[in-house]
C-alpha cells in the first residue's frame, strides 16, 4: 500500500480533519500555513496591526472574511453620552478609522450587531462547523462548540491574518476530554469547566487542541458548549472543540450568514463528515464523570484553584507541594483562611455577563433564581448582556425587569467587568460572584477578589449576600 | 524585527508559578492604541503601591535587580489574555529573554514575533538558576549553541524549535515569509472557490 492511500483511510479526529483541509503550505522543520475562514477584530489587540500594515504598504487579503466590533473597551452605561476615558474613545475611534480604510465590516457600539465578538459571531452564523476562526483574543475556542477550530492570536499575527488570511501554526496535539454520565440539577456546563480545569491544572491543556465528548457534552444546548469551549485556554490548550450535531445544525439554522433552505441542508451534510472517525487517536484522553460533579466556586487567582460548593477554602499545607506556594500568596490576596467554608464567604459585588456566560439561556437562569427577590443590601449586582441583540432578546421576555426590580443594574452589552477596561471595576478588596474566565489578581480591578462560579450560582449569591448551594435553592420561573 | 543571536545581562528572579499577562501588563493599559511606552507600565500593580510609590518589596525595585535584562520565572509563565502587549512591556523594560520551565503558547508565540527569547529549561534547572541568582549575577544566553551559562561553571542546554531559531538569528518577518508563498494562498483560495483577490500593482 503506498503511503498515499495509507493517509486516505488512516481515521481522523476532528481537528486532523479541519487542519488537514485548510492546509495552504506544510514544509518539513517550519510551521505550516493554514488558511483562516474568518478573522474576527476588536479594538485592543488591533491598532498596532494596522498600523504595521499601513507602515509597509500593505492591504488587508479578504475583508470580505473579517468582521470588526467593539467590545472590551465601551462604557455599558447610557451610550447617548460621550465617552469618558480620552483614550478609551481614541481606541474605538481608531478601530472604526481602520475598518473604513480597509474596508471591513464593522458593527460599531451603536449597532444592533454589536456585542462581545464570541457571542456575535455565533449569533449572526459567521461562525459555522468546519471553519478555523481566529481572533486576537484568547476566549475565540468559544466558537470551537459549532465544531470549528478557534483560536486566540496576538497583534504580530492578527497583522499577519490580516495581510495573508493565514496563520503559521505548529500542528498541536490532540486531547479527549471525555465527560460521561448525566448531569445533576443545578449542576452546569460552567461547572464541568471548572471541574476539568480544577483536574488537569492551569497549564493541562498546553500544546493541546481539546475535543470534547461524552453523554454529558453531548447534552448540553449550543450555550452550555460554548462556555465550555470558551475555558479551554484557562487549561492552557491551544483551542476547544465539539462536534457538531443536530443540536448545533437546529441551533444555526436560519441565522443570517449561513447558507439557507436547501443549501443549508446541503451544508449540514458536509459539516456530519466532521466529527472524529470510528478509530481515531487522540494523543491523550482525560475522562470525567458528570454524575459526580457539584456547583464549583474559584478560591484563589487563578481558575485551577477551585473547589465545590459544599467544601471549604483548602489548606495550603495539605496540598501538593508544587501547589502550595501559590495558594498561600492566593490565600492572602483573596483574604481568606484556610478551613473556611465557602458557604461562608460574604460578597460585595454580583457580576453576570462576559464571553463564558451572557447569552439568553444565562440570563434566563438566572432571573429564575431571583424573581420576586431582592439583592441583600451589602451587594451590589449587574448584569451586562453579551450583545445588543441579547439585551433585546431578554428585554422582550422581561428579564430587565425581573433583575431591576430585584435591584440588579441592567447594562448595555460588552466585555465591561469581565477584564475592566471600560469603568466597570471592583474596588480594592471588594468581593465579586462572577461569571467571567478569570480570577487572576488585579483581572476585575486593582485588589479585586474574583470568585468564578455559574449565572445560577452568582444570581443566588447577590440575593443571600454570600455564596448559597443552588441544589438547594427554591427557583421561581416565570 | 530585532535579532536575537547572543545576551549577556543581569537576571532578576521571579519564583512564583502562574505569572499571568494580566499582571505582567494590567488592562487599563492596553487602550492605547501605539506598540511602543508600555516599559513604566510593567507588573504595575506589583510595582506601585496604590499612593503611586514604588514598592521596596518588588524585586525589580531592588538594587542589582533593576537594570535586569533576563527574567527567572516559575511554571506556566505568560498564561491567561493573548495581548502582546505582555512581551512588548518586558522588552521595553529593557528585558531580552525570560526563563521558565513551561509557557503558556500564546505568550509564547508572541515573544517570538517580536524577538524576545523565551528560553525554557527544566524546572529543576530554573530552580537551580533561582538559588543561584543574587543582586548583580549575570548568565549568557547563546541562540547559536542553545546555552544558558554563568561565570561560574554553571551551563545548561535548552531546546528550541529549529525554525523559530532560525527566524531569531536572522531576525525574519514572518509576514514577509508568507508572502512569498502568496501563490499557494492563491491556488488555496481557488480550489476553495473563493472570489479572486485582485493582484497588486
Amino acid at each position: 500500500m503506498t503511503s498515499q492511500e495509507n493517509t486516505e483511510i488512516q481515521p481522523r479526529t476532528m481537528f486532523e480533519k479541519i487542519w488537514d483541509s485548510h492546509l495552504v503550505r506544510e514544509e518539513t522543520g517550519e510551521p505550516s500555513l493554514i488558511y483562516v475562514d474568518l478573522h474576527l477584530v476588536h479594538e485592543v489587540t488591533s491598532p498596532q496591526a494596522y498600523e504595521g500594515l499601513r507602515l509597509a504598504g500593505r492591504k488587508v487579503r479578504r475583508p470580505d472574511l473579517t468582521i470588526a466590533t467593539v467590545d472590551h473597551n465601551v462604557p455599558t452605561t447610557d451610550r447617548s453620552l460621550p465617552i469618558e476615558d480620552p483614550i478609551s474613545k481614541q481606541q474605538i475611534e481608531t478601530l472604526a478609522e481602520n475598518t473604513r480604510e480597509f474596508g471591513i465590516t464593522y458593527y460599531d457600539m451603536n449597532d444592533e450587531n454589536q456585542g462581545i465578538v464570541h457571542v456575535i459571531g455565533p449569533q449572526l452564523g459567521h461562525t459555522q462547523p468546519g471553519k478555523v476562526i481566529v481572533c486576537g483574543d484568547s476566549h475565540t475556542a468559544t466558537h470551537g462548540a459549532f465544531g470549528a477550530f478557534a483560536l486566540g492570536i496576538g497583534t504580530s499575527e492578527v497583522e499577519h491574518v490580516l495581510a495573508t488570511q493565514t496563520l503559521r501554526q505548529f500542528k498541536p496535539s490532540t486531547m479527549e476530554v471525555r465527560v460521561d454520565g448525566k448531569l445533576p440539577p443545578g449542576v452546569t456546563a460552567k461547572d464541568i469547566v471548572l471541574g476539568i480545569i480544577g483536574k488537569i491544572g492551569t497549564s493541562g491543556g498546553a500544546g493541546y487542541v481539546i475535543e470534547y465528548t461524552g453523554e454529558a457534552i453531548r447534552s448540553l444546548p449550543m450555550e452550555g458548549r460554548m462556555t465550555v469551549c470558551n475555558m479551554s485556554i484557562e487549561a492552557g490548550a491551544r483551542a476547544g472543540m465539539i462536534a457538531p450535531d443536530e443540536t448545533t445544525f437546529e441551533w444555526l439554522r436560519g441565522r443570517r450568514f449561513v447558507p439557507q433552505g436547501a443549501e443549508y441542508d446541503e451544508a449540514i451534510e458536509r459539516w456530519k463528515d466532521l466529527s472524529t472517525d470510528e478509530g481515531a487517536e487522540y494523543d491523550v484522553v482525560v475522562e470525567l464523570d458528570a454524575s459526580e460533579l457539584r456547583p464549583h466556586v474559584t478560591w484563589g487567582t487563578n481558575p485551577e484553584q477551585v473547589v465545590t460548593i459544599d467544601d471549604a477554602v483548602p489548606n495550603p499545607a495539605e496540598l501538593p507541594e508544587d501547589k502550595r506556594e501559590a495558594a498561600e500568596r492566593a490565600l492572602a490576596y483573596m483574604g481568606l483562611e484556610a478551613g473556611t467554608n465557602i458557604k461562608d464567604i460574604e460578597i460585595d459585588r454580583v457580576f453576570i455577563g462576559s464571553c463564558t456566560n451572557s447569552r439568553l439561556s444565562d440570563l434566563r437562569v438566572a432571573a429564575d433564581m431571583i424573581r420576586g427577590r431582592q439583592v441583600h443590601p451589602n451587594v451590589n449586582a449587574m448584569v451586562v448582556p453579551g450583545s445588543a441583540l441579547v439585551k433585546w432578546q431578554a428585554e422582550q421576555e422581561g428579564l430587565d425587569a425581573v433583575f431591576t426590580e430585584a435591584g440588579f443594574e441592567w447594562r448595555a452589552a460588552g466585555c465591561s467587568m469581565c477584564l475592566g477596561m471600560n469603568p466597570d471595576i471592583l474596588m480594592p478588596q471588594e468581593r465579586c460572584a462572577s461569571t467571567s474566565n478569570r480570577n487572576f489578581e488585579g483581572r476585575q480591578g486593582k485588589d479585586g477578589r474574583t470568585h468564578l462560579v455559574s449565572p445560577q450560582m452568582a444570581a443566588a449569591a447577590a440575593i443571600a449576600g454570600r455564596f448559597v448551594d443552588i441544589r438547594e435553592w427554591e427557583t421561581t420561573p416565570a | 524585527m530585532e535579532k536575537f543571536i547572543s545576551h549577556t545581562g543581569a537576571a532578576a528572579p521571579m519564583d512564583r508559578s502562574n505569572v499571568d499577562t494580566d499582571s505582567i501588563i494590567p488592562k487599563q493599559f492596553l487602550k492605547r492604541v501605539e506598540r511602543t511606552g508600555y516599559g513604566p507600565f510593567l507588573f504595575f500593580d506589583w510595582r506601585y503601591t496604590p499612593d503611586g510609590a514604588e514598592n521596596p518589596e518588588f524585586v525589580l525595585n531592588k538594587p542589582g535587580y533593576r537594570e535586569a535584562t533576563i527574567l527567572v520565572a516559575g511554571p506556566n509563565f505568560g498564561s491567561g489574555s493573548s495581548r502582546e502587549h505582555a512581551p512588548w512591556a518586558l522588552q521595553q523594560f529593557g528585558f531580552q529573554a525570560v526563563i521558565s520551565s513551561t509557557f503558556a503558547d500564546i505568550f509564547y508565540n508572541n515573544s517570538f514575533e517580536n524577538g524576545f527569547l523565551p528560553v525554557q529549561l527544566p524546572e529543576e534547572t530554573v530552580r537551580e538558576i533561582l538559588d543561584r541568582i543574587r543582586p548583580g549575577y549575570e548568565l549568557t544566553i547563546d541562540l547559536e549553541k542553545q546555552l544558558v551559562s554563568d561565570r561560574e561553571g554553571f551551563e545548561a542546554y535548552f531546546e528550541i524549535d529549529p525554525f523559530r531559531k532560525h527566524c531569531l538569528l536572522n531576525g525574519l518577518d514572518s509576514i514577509g515569509l508568507t508572502m512569498q508563498h502568496e501563490d499557494d494562498i492563491a491556488a488555496f483560495e481557488e480550489r476553495a472557490g473563493l472570489e479572486p483577490v485582485a493582484s497588486e500593482a
